[in-house]
């Protein structure tokens, strides 16, 4: 029963699930870089192999999970891990809503978890990017290479970050600010306000790093009330009418 | 350290699948308030951009070579590179520029 089952899903499935695979090959490469430098900021806040990739595993998340690793090294409270992570993945709440939007009516509430399990910038991006409705195997050929190419990343980073000279630790320590430049950059191209709010939060955030009250908070802090008045005025002032 | 790292895990776990997961499976319609849509289409460029700079100048072993890998990462960036191009770009920037600096 269980071999008919699978080998009818290969046949009914089996070329989106090989398409998602091949689209989520190079989205898994460069994960492995990114989430290697990741393992870094892991291990400096205390984590261990397995503990990094778990966390990478159940959150696939740059921003958030480097976020929160300043939460852990930083030894805050709880409620400031809830609140952080809330913030740095806010926007995959709207990509969520974007794709609830692109299932069938009828499709089963699994595909709509194991779908949600893994909403990432690049795999919103290319699912996307596809003609509706979704087809969650698609979803899953790319995870099936992105989810261990970032898990298996982070416990690497940790395991070996060690071992780098102090030149490649700081070369490499950049590579996730540069994976959000390649993320915020081009649409702020493309769109004035976001190119606008982007040079803005640059400079609040720089300008709060030496402030004598703001600069007092945690780095964690500061970001969460810098996005949310940024993106408040954002609102307010350019609301978005698609 | 007063608290639990498995504790931490967690919590963030729980957090960001609820934030993935609920959307997904208990929103069948378009989120009808304009502010908060236009809040959570801003939200994402403005908290990277804050965690970006100037972090990034703070990462690395001298703050010039930082600051370089934010300029030429954004110019890469601004002109289409790769999101892998552009991280990988970053850190060579870094590399070399450390070279010269330190030695």
């Amino acid at each position: 029963m269980t071999s008919l089952n699978k080998s009818g899903l290969l046949a009914s499935h089996g070329e989106v699930l090989r398409e998602g695979v091949r689209d989520g090959m190079p989205i898994a490469l460069g994960y492995f870089v990114v989430a290697f430098t990741l393992g870094i900021a892991a291990r400096n806040a205390g984590l261990s192999p397995l503990q990094g990739f778990l966390a990478s595993f159940f959150n696939n998340a740059s921003a958030g999970e480097y976020a929160a690793f300043t939460v852990i090294a930083a030894d805050r409270p709880y409620l400031e891990m809830v609140l952080i992570t809330i913030v740095a993945n806010a926007r995959y709440l709207l990509m969520s809503c974007v794709l609830s939007q692109r299932f069938a009516p009828d499709a089963s509430i699994w595909h709509r978890i194991f779908v949600g399990f893994d909403v990432t910038d690049e795999i919103f991006g290319i699912s996307a990017a596809r003609p509706a409705p979704l087809d969650p195997y698609y979803n899953y050929g790319a995870m099936l290479v992105a989810l261990p190419g970032w898990s298996v990343g982070t416990a690497v980073g940790i395991a070996a970050g060690n071992a780098l000279p102090a030149a490649a630790v700081s070369a490499l320590s950049v590579a996730l600010y540069g994976m959000f430049l390649a993320i915020i950059i081009p649409p702020a191209r493309v769109n004035r306000v976001i190119g606008a709010f982007v040079a803005l939060a640059f400079l609040a955030s720089f300008a709060a790093s030496t402030l004598p009250v703001l600069s007092d908070l945690s780095g964690g802090t500061r970001t969460i009330i810098l996005t949310v008045v940024l993106a408040g005025i954002a609102a307010v002032k350019f609301p978005r009418d698609d | 350290m007063t608290h639990s790292i498995w504790v931490y895990l967690l919590v963030m776990s729980a957090v960001t699948l609820a934030i993935r997961i609920l959307p997904l499976t208990l929103i069948r319609r378009q989120i009808k308030s304009r502010f908060i849509r236009s809040f959570l289409f801003y939200v994402p460029y403005i908290t990277l951009a804050v965690m970006t700079f100037p972090d990034i100048i703070h990462a690395t072993q001298t703050p010039t070579s930082g600051f370089l890998a934010l300029v030429v990462g954004a110019l890469m960036a601004w002109f289409g590179a790769s999101l892998f191009k552009v991280s990988a770009f970053c850190c060579v920037v870094v590399f070399v520029t450390e070279r010269f600096l330190i030695g």
